[in-house]
């Protein structure tokens, strides 16, 4: 979406995951890229190599945050020492908005590491967005879900997962980040027209979205990030567009990672779908109402 | 759900068909998760089950080379997985994931018999090399700093050591182990790349010859940005620790050098070029 108070009100184009493979690369040819999002995690430390070439990257290029680990659906709550070696981070970066996922994925203090599916019911949805309010308190910058890709469904949820981001992000009143690859991933896993997750979101809401490959097995598909993005996904992330206006967007690819000119060919076509946008000058989203009451 | 997830998995890295309690895992897991038209509860729980222990194994197995070559890849991940259900990840990075290790190689002898003792140096020194790699540096000591402090209160100067730097005393070489274990990996790995397939295959049946036990100390420290090891003499590392300790020079140069040995040695020089050393690697910070 154009600038909106979600991402800080920024208009960034297309931008691509800084990954170790390629450091080597950005730094001595320095090619264009609009903006860089980094893994929070990996430069939540006291200085060594991980802060020196962020620093570097910092002197070049716009650095947006993502978090893989602050589970903002997990029971506990915040963790007060990430929370504060997150805000030295933002201090560092100062990046616009900051993002993490819709989902939990720590018990007691242990960490699983994982992006775990949350059950879709309003007392999750409460909590997760009170601790995403404790969150953007904390750090003062605007947040944004993402919504994750996932494997099973529970027997205690009550409400679709498109609903229930929709209300974690009207209770705490945040920004989305919109994962095009994993709803396209969910669909085919839970079976659901992957159409009716984009339609039915808060389109003001958008702050930025992710697109991303994935591998399909015989029986589900699972979210690898080690592809190039697969015709489907361009389809919906057309469609997405049309829906909340032309989005930062963020290339992710984790694994199996080839050359950065390779990556980043394939992230720039998403402007082919940014230029049709263009054409068709897509009016801003205007709010909407949530259709369920609670 | 965390319990099912986090649960080992059979030795054919499946989900364990049975409960805790003796109920069928299925039962456990249909509770909670739905099937679908092509996946059974358990199967799709099964999925982060198996997420989750190949990240966390993955990770320790690329932490430790060392440990995978004295033990053998069957015998690590045992020792792996066992140090995991004690001491999951209490840490947002996986990086953290080895820093439990060695105490529990020392607590749990039987993963790693009959090489506990080498067992253990490897694992404090893999677990040195992550800690320098991402600790805090301060700014160093220098000659002009020096210039600053009268010469007759030299004696009573103390310093810090970097935070990043690891002073290590080891029962074993394990510095020139890892050397070897990972000039034979980059070797494993251009032979891949290679149509070289007897090379590949005697590369593959060489392994690194465990390390005699032998006193060593040892400095894992970063200099632009990139890990080395240095060896120490045992006088400086005593020295060093001392400094570490908050010891005056004078005191930590009563401490390293033993007194029945002064005369015996130019140990002037000596220490003058150990700590010309020490500050052209930026390890001396004055201080605060």
């Amino acid at each position: 979406m154009p600038a909106n108070k979600f991402n800080g009100y920024t208009d960034y184009g297309i931008g691509l995951g800084l990954r170790i493979p390629h450091y080597d690369h950005i730094l001595s040819e320095k090619p264009t890229v609009d903006w860089f999002e980094i893994i929070s995690e990996n430069f939540m430390v006291d200085g060594g190599r991980p802060l020196e070439v962020l620093d570097e990257i910092l002197a070049q290029y716009r650095v947006v945050q993502h978090g893989v680990a602050m589970y903002f659906g997990s029971a506990d709550g915040p963790n007060r020492e990430h929370l504060r070696r997150l805000k030295t981070l933002t201090r560092r970066t100062q990046t616009p908005w900051l993002s993490d996922h819709l989902c939990w994925g720590s018990v007691d203090g242990t960490y699983s590491h994982d992006l775990l599916p949350m059950p879709y019911t309003m007392a999750a949805a409460k909590r997760t967005a009170e601790n995403i309010r404790q969150v953007r308190d904390y750090l003062e910058i605007p947040i944004a879900v993402e919504n994750v890709s996932s494997y099973t469904e529970f027997h205690v949820s009550e409400m679709t997962e498109w609903e229930f981001l929709s209300e974690v992000v009207e209770l705490a009143d945040c920004g989305i980040l919109l994962d095009v690859n994993n709803i396209y991933v969910s669909s085919k896993n839970h079976g659901f027209n992957p159409y009716d997750y984009l339609n039915n979101i808060p389109p003001e809401r958008v702050a930025q979205m992710h697109i991303a490959g994935h591998t399909k097995f015989e029986k589900y598909i699972l979210d690898t990030h080690d592809h190039p993005v697969l015709d489907p996904v361009w389809k919906l992330y057309a469609h997405a567009i049309k829906l909340c206006g032309v989005t930062a967007t963020l290339l992710e690819w984790d694994d199996k990672i080839p050359s950065f000119q390779e990556v980043h060919d394939e992230a720039l076509k998403a402007n082919e779908f940014i230029a049709q946008a263009r054409e068709a000058k897509i009016p801003a989203p205007k709010k909407t109402s949530r259709a369920r009451t609670r | 759900m965390w319990g099912v997830i986090s649960r080992p998995l059979t030795a054919g890295n499946r989900m364990q068909p049975r409960w805790s309690d003796g109920r069928a895992t299925s039962v456990v897991a249909g509770a909670i998760a739905k099937p679908n038209d092509r996946l059974t509860s358990f199967e799709r729980l099964e999925i982060y089950n198996r997420m989750y222990w190949f990240r966390v194994l993955d990770s320790l197995y690329d932490d430790c080379p060392g440990l995978r070559a004295v033990l053998g890849d069957r015998k690590f991940i045992r020792l792996a997985e066992a140090y995991l259900v004690k001491h999951p990840s209490g840490s947002f990075t996986l990086r953290n994931l080895p820093s439990r290790l060695a105490a529990f190689i020392r607590a749990e002898p039987r993963y790693t018999r009959p090489h506990t003792a080498l067992c253990y140096d490897l694992a404090r020194f893999e677990w040195a090399r992550v800690e320098v790699f991402d600790t805090a540096a301060r700014p160093v000591f220098t000659i002009d700093g020096l210039l600053d402090v009268p010469p007759a209160r030299h004696g009573r100067l103390r310093f810090e050591l970097q935070p990043y730097l690891q002073l290590l005393r080891l029962d074993y070489p394990v510095d020139d182990f890892i050397l070897a274990v990972k000039k034979r990996e980059a070797e494993l790995l251009r032979g891949d790349a290679s149509n070289a397939p007897s090379t590949l295959r005697q590369l593959r049946e060489s392994k690194v010859r465990r390390p005699a036990r032998a006193r060593t100390f040892v400095a894992v420290h970063r200099l632009n940005s990139r890990i080395y090891f240095k060896r120490l003499e045992p006088a400086a590392h005593r020295i060093l620790l001392a400094l570490r300790a908050g010891a005056t020079l004078e005191q930590a140069l009563a401490t390293g050098i033993p007194r029945a040995r002064k005369s015996r040695v130019d140990w002037a020089a000596r220490v003058q070029a150990w700590f010309r050393i020490w500050m052209e690697l930026g390890w001396l910070c004055r201080r605060e």
